[in-house]
């Protein structure tokens, strides 16, 4: 999972795909994992991210502490941007760190 | 209905003071009456680690505070936390347009459901897994 995050940095300037995940040139044809990209809030039909919830926020912050990018959580925009909130708002009261070193 | 708004409220308290906590939320429970506010839920959340050091502590109490007003409680309810050296950080969410919000795309995945069955070919199961697929799509 993280090597395929890698990989797509490293192909340079493709902020503009986060549509599908199609195989960029060069790595050898059907080597790139299809992976399927769902929503888990969709899913589970969430209305609400509550910024109190820190077990499902948690699965969101990888060790460093960042937000995990919707690119590589497969979250649809609009969770997503519940999300962001939501884990912001859990920093402000030290529920979550900003930053981890 | 238009005047009333919902505030969630979370305060964390000095835990070396963790016996004053049911005192001090009676006493912003009393504030916000005072300004014609109601307390909905008033619930401690516990002591918990908190995630990074404020003032030099490592833990403190969470409480949580559900009020139901105008917004002006909320004002004086903030001023008082923040001259109260006892809570170490608080934080004030509104909630009842989120929670409206959520209301109504429950409302509507609802009558999406009912209707669903009738569109896409009259045998299929009413919480069948193409009405699951369709709404991850969206």
């Amino acid at each position: 999972m993280s090597s395929n995050y890698e990989d797509r940095n490293r192909g340079g300037y493709d902020s503009d795909d986060d549509g599908d995940r199609r195989p960029m040139g060069g790595r050898g044809g059907g080597r790139r994992m299809h992976r399927r990209r769902v929503c888990r809030f969709c899913i589970d039909k969430v209305d609400l991210i509550d910024f109190k919830d820190v077990r499902l926020l948690q699965n969101y912050l990888p060790e460093r502490g960042k937000i995990l990018p919707r690119r590589i959580s497969g979250n649809c925009a609009t969770h997503q941007r519940m999300l962001a909130e939501a884990i912001k708002r859990a920093r402000n009261i030290a529920l979550l760190p900003y930053t981890t070193d | 209905m238009d005047t009333k708004r919902q505030y969630e409220v979370v305060f964390i308290v000095d835990p070396t003071a963790d016996e004053e906590v049911p005192k001090l939320t009676e006493s912003f429970s009393q504030i916000v009456t005072d300004q014609g506010g109601t307390i909905t839920k008033a619930e401690t959340m516990g002591k918990r680690q908190l995630a990074y050091e404020i003032l030099h502590h490592k833990d403190g109490t969470f409480v949580l505070l559900e009020i139901e007003g105008s917004g002006r409680e909320i004002a004086e309810l903030e001023r008082r936390m923040r001259v109260n050296d006892r809570v170490l950080r608080y934080i004030t969410v509104r909630v009842d347009e989120d929670r409206r919000r959520a209301e109504k795309l429950k409302a509507r995945r609802a009558r999406k459901a009912a209707k669903r069955p009738e569109r896409g070919g009259g045998s299929g199961p009413r919480r069948g897994p193409a009405v699951e697929f369709a709404e991850a799509g969206e």
